[in-house]
């Protein structure tokens, strides 16, 4: 588009104001991104559909919500009972909670198999693992808010986990907590960090996501750089632009989403027990304990980390140690070639480890611990780290296969 | 603008000394608010001390009085419980109770002024749930179990080995107000 355009009408009266088409075109329709994504590359635009839902479904529950210890519990179900489309709203929100984290998962495994962590995108990774971070302080304050049995207890446990720092834990527990126990007092600080303070932080750290990948541009399947080779105007030989392209594109992955999202909340919104816990229904009680205590599915695999120890600092440790390191990977893998279809057969094999070990700590975090289960914990747990050392060791002098130049 | 005749040790010196008091500034406005998280006034008001009349519990039974929102339980031990104590403490990590937390006065075997009555914060050292009273073998084990990592503790509140929790049961101040009447909270003044 040639500057003279610009100047003419409301978009040229705007123009000369605020870089509008400017951003437009650098972000959207002149953003080339590599020719060859697969379905792999719908979860990042699915991501942003879901912060966008759930900000807004957000918006709509505070406006009936009441943070309140004794309000709290009966305000949700008044949500559910009494007002209009309350109950919509309401699933919209907590199988969007999920929904969330099956994309971003999904969306960090992308990275891991094509190396989309590597030289030149580590900021983009760490971006993107701060937002994992926030992701997950954001689903654990909200999901004290409906006050029920599961939301006190899993906070209770949670917060105790500061209790294991030595020397200072215990009044930092307390200063969290703001009381001697979880009450209302910790409901609406939390209920504060929900709806303000992580949202925020969340949506702030999204934007510099997506700034630092349409700096470096997007890995994809290939692993190959588009930008080594380009056309006489500059743009990558290989690469399309985002809209119209991959606009339509992500439309047909977020129709597929839609149906599968849409048959959760509208048929099964408790996912049977695993969105919405059953003891999650019978109002929070500092006196009891639930028989069985277990986080919301997407904290699994790091509460059964936790559990695999048997001593409560090092448990502590392991469990933060397990997202610590995802944020070292860049570094860790010391390979150059991006992705597995021409890395050497053990990274295929210590990706399966990893997904079988996390998919495995899913499934024990969720069940009453057994000695057996403990013992599949540990070796998961083990399976897990040894993902990292494994990566670290064969990328040292990675036997690969020849990458192409170009994608063809 | 020209940089002619501009004194840069001069110049540093002032950006430092702002950036300093920039920073002192910003830190100290940072306390109050870090302070409105702790407990106020009236959550600690309501750590005031509690009784409980212990004349009417039948032997074996537990009771739980809330002290500063927290469980604690009073149960009163019958001798075959009492009996227990000293059987388990090969299996015990601390069984005398050097490593955990309780007044002087409960730093015993029993863990308790009389020994009938222990009184005891029914939160796990591991994490903070509320382990369940089991005063019957189940599943090999008698004493208490705490449901959500399997931690055990013994009819003393006393913690085994082997499981996620680190130390024994913690004994809050208490003092028998009357020879009926038990009063947490608080120290007996002596």
């Amino acid at each position: 588009m040639s500057n003279d355009n610009k100047n003419n009408g409301l978009a040229g009266w705007i123009d000369q104001r605020f870089p509008m088409t400017k951003m437009w075109e650098e972000h959207i329709s002149k953003y080339y991104a590599p020719k060859n994504f697969n379905f792999w590359y719908f979860f990042g635009s699915l991501a942003l559909l879901v912060l966008v839902l759930q900000i807004v479904t957000g918006i709509f529950l505070t406006m009936h919500y009441k943070p309140d210890g004794a309000e709290a519990f009966i305000s949700v179900e008044h949500i559910m009972r009494d007002v209009d489309w309350g109950w919509l709203i309401r699933y919209l929100h907590s199988t969007g909670a999920s929904a969330f984290f099956v994309i971003i998962y999904l969306h960090m495994f992308r990275g891991l198999m094509y190396g989309s962590y590597q030289k030149p995108r580590e900021l983009i990774w760490i971006f993107g693992m701060c937002i994992f971070l926030a992701l997950m302080a954001e689903a654990f304050m909200g999901y004290l808010l409906p006050w029920g049995q599961m939301s006190f207890w899993g906070a209770q446990v949670i917060i105790s986990l500061f209790g294991a720092i030595p020397i200072v834990g215990d009044d930092l527990t307390l200063w969290i907590r703001g009381d001697f126990v979880i009450s209302d007092a910790t409901l609406n600080r939390f209920f504060a960090l929900h709806v303000i303070a992580v949202p925020l932080v969340l949506v702030m750290l999204v934007v510099m996501h997506v700034i630092a990948l349409h700096e470096v541009g997007s890995n994809n399947p290939e692993g190959i750089e588009i930008k080594k080779h380009k056309d006489e105007n500059g743009k990558p030989l290989d690469g399309i632009p985002f809209h119209p392209y991959y606009s339509v594109k992500d439309l047909v992955g977020v129709v597929v989403f839609l149906i599968l999202f849409s048959t959760v909340v509208f048929f099964m919104p408790e996912m049977g027990g695993y969105f919405l816990e059953h003891a999650n229904f019978i109002p929070a009680n500092p006196f009891k304990t639930p028989e069985h205590i277990a986080p919301v599915w997407y904290f699994t695999p790091f509460y059964a980390i936790l559990r695999a120890v048997p001593h409560k600092l090092s448990g502590v440790l392991a469990m933060f140690a397990a997202i610590a390191i995802l944020f070292l990977l860049p570094w860790i893998d010391r390979g150059k070639v991006h992705s597995i279809r021409y890395r050497a057969n053990s990274f295929r094999w210590l990706l399966t480890m990893l997904v079988i070990s996390f998919i495995g700590l899913g499934y024990l975090g969720a069940l009453p611990p057994t000695e057996l289960r403990t013992f599949f914990a540990q070796v998961f747990s083990v399976g897990y780290f040894g993902f990292f050392l494994g990566i670290w060791w064969i990328s040292k002098n990675e036997k690969t296969k020849p990458v192409p130049e170009r994608i063809l | 603008m020209s940089s002619d005749g501009v004194d840069n040790n001069r110049r540093r010196f002032l950006t430092a000394a702002t950036v300093v008091v920039g920073a002192v500034g910003a830190v100290t406005v940072a306390v109050p608010f870090l302070k409105s998280w702790s407990p106020s006034a009236r959550a600690k008001s309501a750590g005031a001390p509690v009784e409980f009349d212990i004349s009417k519990m039948e032997p074996g039974q537990q009771v739980v009085v809330k002290w500063r929102g927290k469980p604690v339980w009073i149960v009163r031990r019958d001798t075959n419980i009492l009996a227990t104590l000293s059987n388990v403490e090969g299996e015990l990590s601390d069984p005398s109770s050097d490593e955990s937390i309780q007044p002087e006065y409960a730093k015993n075997e029993a863990r308790s002024i009389k020994p009938e009555f222990l009184v005891v914060e029914g939160v796990c050292t591991h994490l903070g749930c509320s382990p369940t009273y089991q005063p019957e073998v189940v599943a090999g084990f008698q004493g208490f179990f705490c449901p959500c990592h399997g931690s055990k503790f013994d009819f003393a509140g006393r913690v085994y080995n082997g499981v996620p929790a680190p130390t024994n049961l913690p004994v809050p101040p208490h003092f028998y107000v009357s020879n009926d009447v038990i009063r947490i909270g608080e120290d007996g003044t002596v």
